[in-house]
């Protein structure tokens, strides 16, 4: 397999009044190259973070308080994005690693036409001063064609479009500089589902035409779970399961995975069949002992596992290329399918 | 006689931008709802979901119609019957966080109404109230959760508190719009569940406004559904039955987008049986059947004259086509 993204023993720490939060928390994880990888867990897990740490967007009170983000380029060379400066990194930040922000909608500004977005974004990372405008907006027609947009809305302003279609822009923009990575933060949250299949429908095709790397983050697994090669689940800032779709879906390793399938409404099944998961989630301030899911477990509550004597550091492979942070994780595939 | 019943309303928004004209948020509605009854209604952002909602609860006092209340007109009552409505009719909204006074405590925002309507005499005696609900809706033990403020607690256990605030002066019915959509999906059902079982318990009516088809069919297992679309409402059946055979073809397009996180339960929708993704101009709808630019299926007839609603396979549709869509959608299956 031929990685793009190597995380190593990332953590994430914001400095609150009452304490530090470690909202990303020792996460490793590899990422292929042209996979479309899902991130799902609950709000306050810690997706959006891991987002903008991968982009080294964190800004105070947040600081990235240790691990490595390894990034192979096209050309074979391998960076440490963390240890680049910022000057250095703006080489790569939306040149090869792009982002769909959440409520992107908000993202375009409001005084400038879209073709101006366009426009202004290559300049800036234009170094040798060689694009024309006309180039420029060639590629943005073109872009905008492959969002099913007309090329009229280059002349409108953000305020004149609807929800969707400004959504459909950012996608067209994040794509003008041909990047390897796009990093989707919810892009669908806001939008109704016929909008919502239509942007997933799109960012399939561009997949299959362009074989970029993507990686989803949303909280909705229903709206990913059809498309991602690979899925992670996040929980308290931990990655606590990562494998390939199929096997997450059909024998998860961790009972938080399991607890996060079944609680999806669906149209089809048995309506008895869906449980909420028991409980909320722990303030990240005050984190229970040992396993942070344990209050929440129903192995927890059956005896099997006493979480707060259990001291979780590494992911543990089960097979095939499934990793998860439980250490009863044979029970629950035994209970769990 | 039923609780609630809307004959003919229309509701229409006076446009004041470049272009002048009126936005039809309602037209033609009507609609009935019996005692203990849950409706579940389902649309496209802007189809006039939320108008509907605020309507019943007059909020929006409709352009021309009128909303029955125990067969009397809610704006022809006397004083003391309007009071009545008012509190036979309580709403939860989306947003949880906007619905509940940032700068008081959940208790002092939920004695409030207890006292204003003398359903309790004295503030312990609205605690007490307020403790049977809370353990209710399952926020236990109440006493923490009362003196906290709105910020010190998650979506879900706000929108819990916000359930056990318009339950705790007795409706008839409750106006639930977009209630879960805040909350995250480990525990959408849950509160799902609990107001089927407040529906059953107390005999609570609900309108549950939703976009998401999936969550409808929890609430209102064996409730009815409603589809609406520009402000029309286009088909009514029995929910499972709805969803089982749609009968209009956009409700067929809106059941056909709803993902489904299993692979293996379903593939991605490959297409969706619409000719085009985005809605009319609201201010210039076409003429004939409002649906008929984005229909697959459309004739001339569509084109001229808009449908009205028929009995069909045991519920309700406005479609000139509906048998030969339903024919076409089994065929391709």
């Amino acid at each position: 397999m031929d990685p793009i993204l190597e995380i190593k023993n990332l953590c994430i720490d914001f400095q609150t009044n009452r304490g530090i939060i470690r909202a990303c928390d020792d996460v490793s994880v590899n990422f292929n190259r042209g996979d479309i990888i899902g991130i799902i867990g609950e709000s306050g897990s810690g997706k959006t973070t891991l987002a903008s740490g991968i982009l080294k967007t964190i800004r105070a009170p947040g600081r990235i308080a240790r691990g490595e983000i390894l990034y192979h380029t096209q050309k074979g060379e391998i960076i440490d994005l963390l240890k680049l400066s910022e000057h250095e990194y703006a080489k790569h930040r939306w040149t090869n690693i792009t982002t769909v922000f959440q409520a992107a909608q908000n993202v375009l500004n409001p005084t400038l036409k879209v073709k101006d977005h366009f426009i202004e974004t290559a300049m800036a990372h234009d170094t040798d001063k060689k694009l024309t405008k006309k180039k420029i907006l060639e590629k943005a027609a073109m872009l905008l064609s492959q969002v099913r947009l007309e090329e009229r809305i280059l002349n409108s302003y953000p305020h004149q479009l609807s929800g969707g279609m400004k959504q459909r822009t950012i996608i067209a923009l994040s794509l003008l500089l041909e990047p390897d990575i796009i990093i989707l933060d919810e892009p669908t949250t806001a939008l109704d589902v016929i909008t919502q299949w239509y942007i997933i429908d799109i960012l399939r095709k561009i997949h299959e035409e362009t074989g970029i790397t993507m990686i989803f983050m949303t909280h909705d697994v229903s709206i990913i779970g059809s498309v991602v090669d690979r899925i992670g689940v996040m929980y308290c800032g931990q990655l606590v399961e990562y494998g390939k779709v199929e096997d997450v879906f059909s024998k998860p390793s961790h009972s938080y995975t399991f607890g996060l399938m079944n609680a999806v409404p669906s149209l089809k099944d048995d309506i008895t069949k869906r449980k909420a998961i028991t409980g909320y989630p722990p303030n990240l301030l005050e984190l229970p002992k040992g396993c942070r899911f344990g209050p929440r477990c129903f192995l927890s509550n059956d005896g099997v596992c006493k979480s707060e004597e259990i001291n979780i550091t590494d992911m543990i492979d089960v097979g095939n290329e499934q990793l998860t942070l439980c250490p009863h994780w044979k029970k629950v595939k035994e209970q769990c399918h | 006689m039923s609780l609630i019943e809307l004959n003919n309303v229309d509701i229409s928004f006076a446009s004041k931008g470049k272009k002048k004209g009126s936005v039809n948020a309602l037209v033609g509605m009507n609609l009935t709802i019996d005692e203990g009854e849950i409706i579940a209604v389902v649309g496209e952002s802007g189809c006039g979901k939320t108008t509907l909602g605020k309507v019943i609860a007059d909020i929006y006092r409709p352009t021309k119609g009128e909303v029955l209340f125990h067969g009397k007109d809610i704006h022809k009552l006397s004083k003391k019957e309007y009071q009545e409505y008012r509190l036979g009719v309580q709403m939860v909204h989306q947003d949880s966080y906007a619905a509940l006074n940032p700068n008081k405590t959940i208790a002092q925002s939920l004695i409030l109404p207890l006292l204003r309507h003398k359903l309790a005499k004295n503030n312990e005696e609205a605690l007490d109230i307020l403790f049977e609900y809370f353990n209710e809706v399952g926020l236990n033990p109440p006493e923490l959760f009362l003196e906290k403020y709105p910020h010190q607690l998650s979506g879900g256990q706000r929108q819990r508190i916000l359930l056990a605030r318009a339950l705790s002066v007795r409706p008839k019915l409750i106006v639930a719009d977009e209630p879960v959509s805040m909350v995250d999906v480990s525990l959408r059902i849950s509160l799902l569940n609990l107001m089927a079982k407040m529906n059953q318990k107390y005999k609570i009516s609900f309108i549950y406004i939703t976009h998401d088809l999936g969550t409808a069919r929890y609430i209102a297992a064996h409730g009815k559904i409603m589809v609406m679309y520009l402000g029309r409402m286009i088909e009514s059946n029995k929910i499972q039955e709805a969803i089982k055979n749609p009968m209009h073809p956009y409700f067929q397009a809106l059941v056909a987008a709803v993902p489904e996180a299993d692979s293996r339960r379903s593939e991605f929708a490959k297409e969706l049986p619409l000719r085009s993704l985005d809605m009319p101009d609201l201010l210039n709808l076409p003429e004939g059947c409002k649906f008929h630019p984005r229909c697959p299926y459309y004739k001339d007839i569509c084109m001229q004259e808009e449908p009205k609603l028929r009995k069909l396979n045991g519920g309700i549709v406005a479609c000139h086509r509906a048998e030969e869509c339903m024919k076409k959608t089994e065929t391709e299956e």
